[in-house]
């Protein structure tokens, strides 16, 4: 378990982190979300005992991570921002080394290299230098080095930046494995990565926790209407649109051409009831032939936005 | 395994997987090789001297050019946050690289040792001063090591990081050959400030604790230096 507890973190007079709290169960993947700068990664150095923090404490299992650092350090494993690796080594040795640094005993580094190898996808690899590696391949070494050592706890820091959109598929999949096991932290500014793999978000912004709650609370508590997709076909579209204004609860935000004969509306809403069996009857009680009928939820992509603009 | 001993493998490892250990190697050898020969075959004369007189000034470049990339490419690459938040403490992560120059250095004046075997079949080898110029050229190639690896601590441009170093190492080893320009009280100072003048005591084959002593006490002056700088986590 992890315990954030009103940490702060200043540069200077810039405040990097400020005054956030939060806890991390055993076994939940939690994720990091803010734009650029806004502190996710120093909270995550903070964490692993790489700088210390300027005021509040850190408890991973318990321990502090000013005085029990190295206990810390023992059970954590990390991938920092941009995959730093020893690119002259090779992946073989490479993992051999950090097993040894995080005090593997000698007899067991083969084994734990080949059970790496089988989880991070490395088997065809582990005797090429880590320099002619594609991007994908040596976040795929990142992440086993971290794992290298059986940590309970995984801090993984943009562990997606920069890889094409197969490998970000496939290291997603990776880290919704890993994340049934340990503990997961992993920070992004991908929205999306969020949604696809984490049982519960974060959002900082400037230094300071704006939100924290599941994927699915987020989007429900910060929807504040809906929008609804209406293709009719073969309707004058004006009256359509002449029908809808009046009919009472909905707003036309647009309206297109959909195809040679369709008109595909926009609507929104300011209720957070479904309004799509209304529509429906009122289409049959029109006869109007519907080409489309979907709702669309406030995405974690408008909650995002509307935490962290300006 | 003692985590200061696998850093010194992985930083021995990287050494000589690039070229450059052999190519400093290569060019020591040859350099030293030279003066050697022309003390022995020109001027006819089984001594060492022209070699321990020149060692010092190769290290002078040379421990630089090795260390300069020991935690400058690491801060560069970003592996120096992963390496410190390993279960390990900054003092040993210094450590493992120091001991890593401290064997290289070992390395490249065991290689003259040759030199010595030759002299030692051919004529008289004067013991004492064999002794002493070996255990000098040691502790001096290892307090060059420890400077190295702190101006390579400072910067994340390798080539920084070896002029740094070359400089630090470099106004040392003036400071005992300008006593004539100082006052008198300065003198006796700066002479034992001095990297090069220690050597040349022990050149004389008398192994003086204070010699022995200064050499230690710079190299862990400069690895609390850089333990103190690595606290602050330079970006």
């Amino acid at each position: 378990m992890i315990e954030v507890r009103d940490l702060t973190k200043t540069y200077g007079s810039e405040r990097a982190v400020d005054d956030i709290s939060f806890v991390v169960q055993p076994g939940e993947v939690l994720g990091f979300l803010g734009p650029n700068g806004a502190g996710k990664s120093t909270t995550m150095k903070i964490i692993t005992c790489y700088l210390p923090p300027t005021a509040g404490t850190v408890l991973v299992d318990g321990l502090d991570v000013r005085r029990d650092t190295l206990a810390i350090r023992q059970r954590l494993g990390y991938l920092p921002e941009h995959t730093p690796l020893y690119l002259d080594m090779v992946v073989y040795d490479y993992l051999a080394f950090m097993a040894a640094m995080r005090g593997l005993p000698a007899s067991e580094h083969r084994r734990r290299i080949g059970e790496m190898a089988e989880l991070c996808g490395l088997q065809g690899v582990l005797g090429k230098r880590i320099d002619t590696l594609s991007k994908g391949y040596r976040q795929r070494v990142g992440l086993a080095q971290a794992m290298i050592h059986n940590p309970p706890i995984l801090i993984l820091d943009e562990p997606t930046t920069g890889l094409d959109p197969n490998q970000i598929v496939e290291i997603r999949e990776l880290i919704k494995a890993i994340g049934r096991e340990k503990t997961v932290i992993l920070s992004t500014h991908i929205l999306p990565e969020v949604q696809a793999s984490c049982d519960r978000v974060l959002i900082i912004n400037k230094g300071k926790l704006v939100a924290d709650g599941t994927p699915d609370d987020l989007q429900a508590s910060f929807s504040g209407g809906q929008r609804i997709r209406l293709g009719v076909q073969n309707g004058h579209a004006a009256s359509v649109a002449e029908v809808l204004e009046n009919w009472g609860p909905v707003q036309i935000v647009e309206s297109q051409q959909d195809g040679d004969s369709g008109t595909l509306f926009t609507l929104r809403a300011d209720t957070k009831d479904d309004l799509r069996p209304h529509l429906f009857r009122l289409a049959v009680e029109q006869g109007w032939t519907l080409t489309e009928l979907h709702r669309d939820q406030a995405n974690l992509e408008d909650v995002f936005r509307q935490l962290t603009a300006g | 395994m003692n985590p200061v001993w696998i850093l010194t493998r992985r930083e021995l490892r990287a050494y000589f997987d690039s070229p450059a250990a052999y190519v400093v190697l290569s060019v020591f050898l040859l350099l030293t090789g030279w003066f050697f020969g022309n003390t022995l075959f020109l001027e006819n004369v089984a001594s060492l001297r022209s070699v321990f007189d020149i060692v010092p000034f190769l290290f002078l470049f040379f421990i630089p050019a090795i260390t300069m990339s020991t935690f400058a490419e690491e801060r560069r690459a970003g592996t120096l946050e992963l390496l410190l938040t390993l279960p390990v403490r900054d003092g040993q992560v210094i450590a493992g690289k120091l001991l890593a120059v401290t064997l290289f250095v070992l390395v490249s004046i065991a290689l003259t040792a040759l030199y010595a075997l030759v002299l030692a079949l051919l004529g008289d080898l004067d013991l004492g001063a064999t002794v002493g110029g070996y255990l000098g050229l040691f502790l001096f190639g290892m307090t060059c090591g420890s400077i190295g690896i702190l101006a390579s601590s400072i910067t994340r441009n390798q080539i920084v990081a070896f002029i740094l170093g070359f400089g630090i190492i470099f106004v040392l080893y003036l400071l005992d050959k300008v006593t004539a320009f100082v006052p008198g009280w300065m003198a006796g100072v700066l002479q034992y400030l001095g990297i090069d003048y220690h050597y040349q005591n022990l050149l004389r084959g008398v192994i003086d604790t204070r010699d022995v002593l200064y050499y230690l006490s710079v190299t862990a002056f400069a690895g609390l230096l850089t333990a103190y700088h690595l606290a602050r986590r330079p970006e």
